[in-house]
């Protein structure tokens, strides 16, 4: 009996290190509050990271520290809980300063008044076009870019010699390769509308209308005469055996990898499975006559609304990740293209990055307002119904436009 | 050691003067007839270092609580490093000294997530009132300072007159400077060197360091350009370059407004934590509020919600019984098989039968997900020859998946406490069945069944609250698909209430984000497993009184 109290003491102690810890690991992420013992500097900027980008970060934050004295501490997260993180934690005085993101969580983090806009001032024409256009709402500009990515049509150049002009042209080539699929894209049970947007724009049904200066209504553009086109399309399709549901990323990738296919739609993340093979990357074959325009998405640093270090994390972004140096190491580690129009010269040298930049130059950004939410749990469903054969093409595109009209009244 | 005898010990603490305590001798400095002076023993030295160990980490955590200003975390840190010190060092808290340790777990780890969560369920916390008003208003006054259109850039010092911040300014080879009361003037005398300044007369120029000491009152600082307001102000965001702002909002805290200055809309705070003009126009961040029964109301007022919620509720009865049946049969089958004792290599068996127990059941239900896959599956593709079975797919076998899956996974666990209430069954009473010439059928019937069932039925009911809200099987299996066609909601045939709540209040990516209105439903799910749970306790205990 005399040995449980020790042993009841240490767990309680491990209970109190733990909520301790609790209290205390918020210097390592707040960071907030300058340590007047370290060096007399400025303070210290919390950036978080993901895995990829992490070395790149390292590199341009150890150049800033050099010169102006200060500590970058990168955090390195996973990349799927930055967003709800960065949310939950901004409000609480313990975010960072900077993180990696996307353009598209922009819609949400502005409603949440989590981050602040940067001024790029006479920088702007320094990135490419769509890039700052991404980051932008309502005139003001939420994000330093760093990369460009988009999807394109990859080409074995060893079972299809020419790019395909047309959707049709590529089926046929692929049948000709006497190979087991035609063309790859990736869908799944739950279906992929970011895989399958460009067909979609093909039909003249894009996801919701665009201003003229590129950016989104909350006005629907999916449903009517071309998107029923479009969902026909994909059910003949689906009944001809070229799209299936069965078809994950994985099972796409592996057969292409293994040479069963001569195309597939894709991103530049899965040229790293595919390094022993010959490839292009061409346009995305149009299907329905019009232009196939994939979604772009880019990728920037956002500025915690609440960052105490707010100079020092938009000197870093404005002058030290707006470089050719820092923008092209995030490209190698990346392999997505620059948003820095002088470091995406640089890339360009490389064929398999300018044919992803050319087809992202004729892209459309993904749509970062608040109701794309709603979107995508109806339209990937309702694609991977009509493509199975579940569903009625006409009928279940024009509910799946009901639905999400509601759900984005609600 | 009897209890007695270590009660005695323990009360006396440290005095090893009430009889002589067991094992090696107290170790005494004077002889025995000094009452006084009582011994220390190794023991009560180990406390003292545990417990200075204990209020070290404490203290630790006070003081980094103090720095971070959570006052919550503080008041709750002194709080449990007082009581553990009065718990371990007074004679007369035994049983405390016991219950502490699992108390302390107890309120940081339950008692503090179910009453947030109390609380969150009354606000409407969630995507547009994520922080405080104090936040808001920032943040809208942040996003709505715009760069005036066509404005140039400016080449900035940061200087310091009069004990005041100010900026230097270079436009067109001419240096500006000015402060937050001064606008910007030119000074003539201030030195401009490679498109900068470097020195102004009757100011300082501040080093990097300095600024960066005073980043906030750097970032804060607007210098107005003219005397005209309207001109805009300089500000800057990194210390080295200048552009002219101006605000579009401006907050009244006395009168808790915003005002539009270009079109003078006034938004007023309301109490659904938005600003709202008289128009129903609102600007687009809000902050938290309580909101009472709001989050309840609204779980049940959506109509969109009402089919799709009856059949939920009644498939999650079905597979949370079917569940503890299926398993609990299985388990109690097989237990009986390999409790026998002819059968050789039991041990090997029941090592092989506990592995699905052992492996993570969401890596587990992942990979049942692979084998299911209709056309590349392992199911299909190798036990069944290349047949094409829609076993995720289609809302009948879908459901059948989830139970086949969770049988898998949940029969070892029967299995094992099955096998642990067989064997420590009173062996007289099997006897006495014996000498009354029951046949085995009857004495496992009338006999053994029923103290099986008074062993385990706590298992089986808090079996039954774990599948209730068995989220994690249904998001890695079949993610509650298939959809139901004829419902206007992403809910599909094999949702569970639990991944119901996950879809209705957005955390699944797919609405905005709700947390008040998750917290309220998952209090609702409370309530039923509670009652549930509590009902079959009462019979259990009739049960146990008849027997």
């Amino acid at each position: 009996m005399r040995r449980g109290i020790p042993a009841a003491a240490m767990t309680l102690g491990l209970a109190l290190a733990l909520t301790a810890c609790g209290g205390t690991s918020d210097d390592t992420s707040g960071g907030a509050t300058a340590d007047p013992t370290s060096g007399g500097s400025g303070g210290s900027l919390v950036v978080w990271v993901d895995e990829t980008r992490q070395a790149a970060v390292e590199k341009a934050a150890a150049a800033f520290e050099d010169e102006n004295d200060v500590d970058v501490e990168l955090v390195l997260k996973n990349y799927e809980d930055i967003r709800a993180d960065f949310l939950a934690q901004v409000p609480t005085g313990e975010g960072p300063d900077l993180t990696v993101g996307a353009h598209d969580w922009l819609g949400e983090l502005t409603t949440n008044g989590v981050v602040a806009p940067i001024e790029l001032g006479d920088r702007t024409a320094d990135f490419e076009e769509v890039a700052v256009q991404a980051f932008t709402q309502d005139g003001q500009v939420y994000g330093l870019p760093y990369a460009i990515e988009n999807i394109a049509l990859i080409r074995n150049t060893a079972l299809a010699a020419q790019a395909p002009a047309t959707w049709d042209d590529a089926v046929a080539a692929g049948r000709a390769a006497g190979v087991t699929y035609p063309v790859l894209l990736q869908t799944g049970t739950d279906g992929d509308p970011y895989t399958y947007y460009p067909l979609q724009t093909s039909f003249g049904a894009p996801v919701f209308v665009q201003n003229d200066d590129g950016s989104y209504t909350s006005e629907l553009a999916m449903g009517g005469e071309p998107g029923h086109a479009f969902a026909t399309w994909l059910q003949a399709q689906g009944q001809a055996g070229v799209l299936s549901t069965d078809i994950t990323y994985d099972i796409a990738v592996e057969a292409f990898k293994n040479g069963e296919s001569p195309f597939i739609i894709g991103g530049p993340w899965m040229l790293e499975q595919f390094a022993d093979l010959e490839l292009a990357i061409d346009p995305i074959p149009s299907a329905g006559g019009q232009p196939a325009q994939p979604f772009v998405g880019v990728q920037g640093f956002y500025v915690s609304a609440q960052s105490d270090n707010a100079l020092l994390a938009n000197d870093f972004l404005v002058n030290y990740i707006a470089t050719d140096e820092a923008q092209l190491a995030l490209y190698e580690a990346g392999s997505r293209p620059p948003a820095l129009r002088s470091a995406a010269q640089t890339a360009s040298a490389d064929p398999i990055t300018a044919g992803f930049a050319a087809v992202g130059a004729e892209a459309v950004p993904m749509p970062s307002i608040p109701e794309m939410g709603s979107v995508w749990a109806f339209w990937g469903v309702t694609q991977a119904n009509v493509i199975g054969g579940t569903g009625e093409p006409v009928a279940a595109w024009d509910k799946m436009v009901a639905d999400i009209q509601s759900a984005i009244g609600s | 050691m009897s209890t007695h005898r270590t009660l005695a010990e323990d009360g006396t603490g440290p005095s090893g003067a009430r009889g002589a305590p067991p094992g090696p001798p107290p170790r005494t400095t004077g002889g025995r007839g000094r009452p006084g002076r009582p011994a220390v023993r190794p023991g009560t030295l180990v406390k003292i270092a545990l417990m200075a160990v204990v209020n070290a980490l404490g203290v630790f955590g006070i003081l980094a609580a103090w720095r971070e200003g959570h006052l919550g975390i503080l008041a709750s840190m002194v709080a449990l490093v007082v009581v553990a010190d009065w718990v371990y060092f007074s004679r007369r808290t035994l049983p405390l000294k016991y219950v502490l340790p699992g108390l302390a777990f107890l309120l940081v780890y339950q008692v503090y997530v179910v009453g947030y969560t109390g609380w969150v369920a009354f606000t409407n916390y969630g995507d547009g009132h994520n922080s405080t008003q104090e936040d808001a208003v920032a943040a809208l006054l942040m996003q709505n300072e715009r760069r005036v259109e066509g404005s140039a850039t400016y080449p900035l010092t940061v200087v310091e007159r009069g004990g005041e911040l100010g900026f230097a300014v270079v436009e067109d080879g001419v240096a500006l400077v000015g402060t937050a009361e001064e606008p910007l003037a030119v000074a003539q005398d201030a030195t401009v060197d490679d498109g900068r300044v470097t020195e102004v007369p009757g100011a300082t120029v501040l080093g990097r360091q300095e600024v960066l000491e005073r980043q906030a009152d750097v970032t804060a600082l607007r210098v107005a350009l003219s005397d005209d307001p309207n001109d805009g102000s300089v500000r800057t965001q990194d210390a080295r370059t200048g552009f002219v702002s101006v605000p579009s909002l401006v907050w009244d805290a006395a009168a808790d407004t915003m005002t539009d200055v270009t079109t003078g809309t006034v938004y007023r705070a309301t109490s659904d934590g938005w600003f709202r003009a008289d128009d129903g126009q609102r600007l687009n961040v809000g902050w938290r509020v309580m909101v009472g029964f709001d989050n309840f109301a609204t779980a049940f007022g959506d109509e969109r919600y009402a089919g799709p919620f009856l059949r939920i509720l009644a498939w999650t009865f079905a597979f949370a019984i079917l569940s503890v049946v299926s398993t609990f049969l299985l388990g109690l089958f097989l237990a009986i098989t390999f409790n026998d004792t002819r059968l050789r290599g039991r041990r090997v068996y029941r090592t092989l039968l506990i592995l699905p127990y052992a492996i993570p059941g969401f890596l587990a239900a992942l990979l049942w997900s692979g084998m299911l896959n209709r056309s590349y599956g392992f199911v299909n593709q190798v036990l069944l020859g290349g047949a094409a079975v829609p076993w995720l797919t289609d809302p009948w076998l879908a459901k059948l998946s989830v139970l086949g899956v969770n049988l898998w996974l949940g029969f070892p666990y029967m299995f094992l406490i099955c096998t642990g209430a067989l064997q420590s069954l009173p062996g007289d009473v099997l006897e006495a069945a014996k000498v009354d010439g029951a046949s085995g059928w009857r004495t496992w019937r009338s006999v053994v069944l029923p103290l099986l069932l008074i062993a385990t039925s706590p298992l089986l009911i808090s079996s039954f609250a774990f599948n209730f809200n068995n989220f994690t099987l249904i998001y890695m299996l079949t993610g509650g698909g298939p959809r139901f066609a004829d419902a206007s909601v992403p809910l599909g045939h094999t949702d569970i209430l639990i991944s119901m709540v996950y879809s209705v209040s957005g955390l699944d990516g797919t609405a905005a984000k709700n947390y008040g209105l998750a917290s309220a439903l998952s209090i609702v799910i409370f309530l039923i497993v509670a009652t549930i749970s509590a009902i079959t306790f009462k019979r259990t205990k009739q049960f146990e009184e008849i027997t």
